[in-house]
């Protein structure tokens, strides 16, 4: 690891100030991604600012008859909320099957949707449950927000600082884990909500996660596994690695939404 | 005191320590002064090179030093060795190229030594080694083994025309081919072994410290064997004699052979410590251990099975391209070799057995020893084709294995080695019931129902361990004997050091080798200290591979042993004024035959040092033994596996639901580590046969260099073990034992392939069976039901 300036701000405001007087500064979340990627000197930061002191981004709250996740909660925190199981329990359970014990007490929600590996569990119900993310500047919608290949629409000196979950009829995700790295091969989030059915497919993009249109209108005409029968995704968009080509992904994708819809 | 000796389930003594974080490995170990040394490793599979420019290294903050090839050249360091001399089927000794510590005009493969630099800091050094400007001439890379001797591929050592090593050959062709040609039927397969990364928790280490005052180096490395690493660089590599180099292996975290082999890291090292005037520390980060550790297994076998109208096996023959990599690693000669060919004739009557090896040279990491180093192979070859041609043949895959087991001992087999004793019937008969083989119809049609697809396999394997005689393995090409040496130390109280040159790095040796002290001196383990690793400590030791520690080690121990009582006998006589024949020893205690006399192992100890009541021109005073313990035999462990495994045919997810292991080892000096050793090795096999996958691109980089992609076996990726033994003592060792180290490792493989194709209902699948290669085969299996 190189040598960095290290900032650990108490607020909000403060973290922006730091972000703008040191060009080129990395947020710290959970550190889960960034530090081996600093380790690997694939990121050489001169600045790293530090959110763990910011009270406000932490912790997950009842609001405006959703779920309001500050960006800083930890894995664990979500998978073991009361809140969160009695609101959306697909979410409790999609935050503690990622990664191991030690990942889910230091990796963050936030980091997660910030980082939008095309592997993330998160970026799924995220986009399924049609989220709104809430920065230091604006309020984005998940629609908006994933733009590719751990790209998003935070710009530079933006910091995320919330995601708000609206409460869904049902959401459930079905995750097929790569093996060494144990992130989803394929992971569908399937989401009945108040703007109709929305399933959304992580591990499997080229472009980083997506909304599966086709199934999405089988299943609003019909919510069951069934409906999903004969429905294939076309794999011309679709990632190919030693762990799973293709074909196998996008067959893998008809498995795991069948899976999702059935509970 | 019985509770503690052999055959009891001790917790292990050292775990304390390990699982506190109170252990010292290398990394934890640091000098005063020290520098740290960062490699700059070749990002290409095969070049020339055409210039190295360090200037810009060299002026870098922090930099004490870049060395080259160039640099050890003018030192006259020598290159790394292979240590087994293989001679072709036609007599020719085998060709090596030379494999510098550090590159010398050519690279050849993705990891390979181009230069080292020495800095205050690791960071400093790591700047540095950014700054070092190679102009490689690229050559074409030679990955597919079974390419790599066709005319036309790049050649990678002059030495070695067409890529090849050897041609290497055992067993009686002609016998072999006139059993086929009568054979009522011949089963026929293609086989890969996997290439396998070994991944040890401790990545390698090396400090290299140059004392001037003394004219001595001190190495402290991640040995399995530091005696043989001492050996090596100064007889062969020529840093220092062996009287002017200590070497250290602390507490080491794992090897799994990988930490046998001397390499490039720690030679460069030691002879930089001197050149900087400064101790030199290197540890391996874990990209680096991916592509510069010795890796394990990659064959390429077309293997075949003659059996007559009965069942009864006529004869094998098999056909190996074994991948060694782009340099010969210290070892890695004998693997395909010695260590693979004499286990072809499993726990079977095999009347002809024949088998051709070409070792190749392909631009990727070196290959060497591994967890079972040639017998896992070599156990995939014989229990897949005795598998296949059961269900061929129709047979009963268990009573096809039993009809053609060896029965009597001792038994000669057409290829080297004369198993001395076993009782495989007992084992299978064991793992049947203990499997509830007469259950599986039921539970399949279950896991049909279900949708799931189930299947059962076998693998009953036989190992040879403890790799001796030496005058034997002399005759065979080893550049070294494969005894060991053990030391007894009585302290004046009764307290005792054993030194041994049996390494630990995980396998429990201050416990069980404290077990068999306590067995034979009647002392309580606490007042025992296992000794090893450090060779000014202990004289002279061949180290920890191929199960040899309780075979080879712990008797060598026990001959030490006799010796001390023997001494402690004539002490005691002296001192209770008993005739010495008349002096026995039992629990502890030197007793006075048909007298009440009687004294404590501690009491002969104190006086065997005060010296005050025998004659020094007849009993020397002290109570120190030591030996050298020069095995008779291999000794030949073996047992039934039997996996049982359920497909998802929807995502090729495999779920391993059982696993019986049935395995005689001989006697057992510690069953709860013994279990242990089985649970491992099964784990590591099974990581072998469904996960771990080495995958180069036709470029020769490594695409699973990292822990995102090459699977390891985590805890739910395997089932809860059913442990049983069987035991037949082994007669060559005085302990009994045979060694269990690598059992679970060979064993594993061919059960689980066997029971998963058995569940698919073809044989089309290779290791590793990932879940994409599972749901790909299963494909077939419904296209195949379909059409039936
Ligand atoms: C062994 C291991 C296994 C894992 N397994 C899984 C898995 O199964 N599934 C899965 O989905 N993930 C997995 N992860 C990823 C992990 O769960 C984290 O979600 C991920 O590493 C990012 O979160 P973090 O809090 O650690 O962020 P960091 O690593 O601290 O940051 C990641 C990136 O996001 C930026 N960032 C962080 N917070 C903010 C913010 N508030 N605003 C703007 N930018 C920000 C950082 O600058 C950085 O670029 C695994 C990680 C490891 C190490």
């Amino acid at each position: 690891m190189q040598a960095f300036d290290y900032r650990r701000p108490g607020t909000i405001n403060e973290a922006d100030l730091a972000l703008k007087a040191a060009p080129g500064a990395r947020l710290l979340a959970g550190g889960q991604t960034l530090l081996p990627t600093m380790k690997l000197r694939l990121a050489t930061p001169d600045t790293v600012i530090d959110l763990s002191a910011i009270a406000s981004l932490k912790g997950i709250a009842r609001k405006d008859g959703g779920l309001a996740i500050g960006a800083m909660t930890t894995h664990a925190a979500v998978a073991e909320s009361a809140d969160v199981k009695g609101a959306i329990p697909g979410l409790a359970k999609l935050a503690g099957g990622i990664g191991d014990p030690q990942v889910r007490h230091r990796g963050t929600i936030g980091g997660s949707v910030a980082n939008n590996d095309p592997a993330a569990d998160y970026p799924a119900a995220v986009l399924a449950l049609g989220a709104t993310l809430n920065t230091s500047k604006r309020t984005i919608t998940a629609d908006d927000f994933f733009q590719g290949l751990f790209a998003t629409a935070l710009e530079e000196n933006e910091i995320l600082t919330e995601i708000a979950f609206p409460v869904p009829q049902s959401f459930a995700y079905a995750k097929f884990d790569q093996p060494a790295s144990r992130f989803a091969l394929v992971g569908v989030a399937v989401a009945r909500t108040s703007g109709g059915v929305r399933v959304a497919v992580t591990g499997a993009g080229q472009g980083g996660v997506f909304r599966w249109t086709d199934a999405e209108k089988a299943l609003s005409a019909n919510f069951s596994a069934a409906a999903l029968d004969g429905l294939k995704l076309d794999a011309s968009n679709v990632l190919s690695d030693v762990h799973g080509n293709a074909d196998y992904r996008a067959h893998l994708v008809g498995i795991m939404a069948r899976r999702a819809v059935a509970g | 005191m019985t509770d503690q000796g052999i055959g009891a389930s001790v917790k292990r003594v050292e775990d304390l320590r390990f699982i506190t974080g109170k252990g010292q490995y290398v990394d934890d170990i640091n000098r005063h002064g020290q520098t740290y040394a960062v490699f700059a490793r070749s990002p290409v599979a095969h070049a020339t090179i055409k210039n190295i420019d360090v200037s810009e290294a060299l002026a870098s903050p922090g930099v004490l030093g870049v060395y080259t090839g160039a640099d050890l050249a003018a030192d006259k360091i020598g290159g790394l060795i292979c240590g087994w001399m293989i001679h072709s089927k036609d007599g020719s000794p085998m060709k090596a190229g030379a494999h510098p510590a550090l590159a010398q005009g050519k690279v050849r493969y993705v990891g390979d030594h181009v230069a080292v630099v020495i800095a205050e800091t690791l960071d400093q050094a790591k700047d540095a080694a950014g700054l070092i400007q190679v102009d490689y001439g690229e050559l074409p890379a030679v990955v597919d083994v079974g390419s790599a001797q066709a005319a036309g591929k790049a050649q990678i050592h002059d030495e070695a025309p067409n890529n090849t090593v050897y041609q290497w050959h055992l067993g009686d062709k002609d016998a072999t081919d006139a059993a086929f040609a009568k054979a009522a039927h011949v089963t026929k397969l293609d086989i890969v072994n996997n290439r396998l990364v070994p991944n040890a928790m401790e990545p390698r280490a090396a400090i290299g410290d140059f004392d001037p005052g003394q004219d001595q180096f001190t190495l402290y490395t991640t040995s399995q064997n530091p005696h043989v690493a001492r050996l090596v660089l100064s007889a062969f590599i020529g840093i220092a004699p062996e009287h002017k180099l200590r070497v250290i292996a602390p507490d080491v975290g794992g090897g799994f052979g990988s930490k046998i082999f001397i390499y490039a890291e720690e030679t460069v090292c030691i002879w930089a410590s001197k050149k900087v005037g400064r101790p030199v520390k290197w540890v391996a980060e874990r990209t680096e251990a991916f592509l510069a550790d010795a890796h394990g297994r990659d064959h390429v076998t077309t293997a075949e099975l003659a059996l007559d109208a009965s069942g009864k096996i006529l004869a094998l023959r098999a056909n190996t391209k074994a991948n060694l990599g782009a340099y010969l690693s210290t070892f890695a000669s004998s693997v395909p070799t010695y260590l693979y060919a004499p286990l072809l004739s499993g726990q079977y009557d095999i009347p002809a057995i024949y088998c051709e090896v070409d070792g190749v040279y392909t631009t990727t990491t070196p290959v060497d020893a591994y967890r079972g180093a040639g017998r896992p192979e070599a156990t995939f070859v014989v229990e897949r084709l005795l598998e296949v041609a059961a269900r061929q043949t129709g047979r009963d895959p268990a009573e096809f294995r039993r009809q053609n087991f060896i029965k009597s001992f001792p038994h000669q087999t057409p290829v080297i080695m004369a198993y001395d004793a076993g009782d495989y019937a007992a084992s299978l008969d064991k793992a049947l019931e203990m499997a509830d083989y007469k259950g599986l119809a039921a539970r399949k049609a279950e896991s049909a129902r279900k949708g799931k697809l189930r299947g059962l396999g076998f693998s009953a394997y036989i190992e040879a361990c403890g790799i001796a005689p030496s005058r034997a393995v002399g005759s065979l090409g080893a550049g070294v004997g494969l005894w060991e040496s053990a030391e007894i130390r009585v302290n004046p109280v009764g307290t005792i050091e054993v030194l041994t040159g049996s390494h630990s790095h995980g396998q429990g040796h201050e416990t069980t080798f404290a077990q068999v002290i306590s067995s034979k001196l009647g002392v309580p383990i606490e007042q025992v200290s296992i000794v090893h690793g450090d060779t000014d400590k202990v004289q002279m030791g061949m180290g920890t591979y191929g199960s040899r520690s309780g075979a080879v080690g712990a008797s060598a121990i026990v001959k030490a042993a006799e010796k001390i009582v023997a001494k402690g006998k004539r002490v005691a006589a002296a001192c209770m004024e008993v005739p010495e024949d008349s002096v026995d020893f039992e629990n502890g205690e030197f007793l006075g035959r048909g007298t009440n006399k009687k004294m404590t192992f501690g009491e002969v100890a104190l006086q065997a040092y005060v010296a005050h009541k025998f004659d020094p021109e007849l009993i020397e005073p002290g109570l120190k033994e030591g030996s050298f313990y020069d095995p008779k035999n291999f000794t030949f462990p073996s047992g039934v596996h039997i996996a049982e495994v359920e497909i998802d045919p929807e995502t090729g997810h495999t779920r391993i639901d059982r696993w019986t292991a049935v395995d005689d080892f001989g006697i057992l000096i510690n069953p709860m580590i013994v279990e242990g050793q089985v649970h491992g090795g099964i784990a590591q096999g099974v990581g072998q046969a469904m996960l771990e996958h080495t995958v180069y691109d036709e470029n020769g980089q490594l695409i699973t260099g990292s822990f995102m992609d090459y699977a390891m076996p985590r805890a739910d990726d395997v089932p809860s073990y059913n442990v049983s033994m069987t035991t037949t003592p082994c007669p060559s060792n005085p302990l009994g034992v045979k060694g269990c180290g690598e059992a679970g490792a060979i064993a594993a493989p061919p059960a689980l392939i066997n029971a998963i194709t058995d569940a698919l209902g073809h044989e089309e699948i290779a290791m590793p069976a990932t879940p994409q290669a599972v749901w790909r085969a299963a494909q077939k299996s419904v296209r195949k039901q379909a059409a039936e």
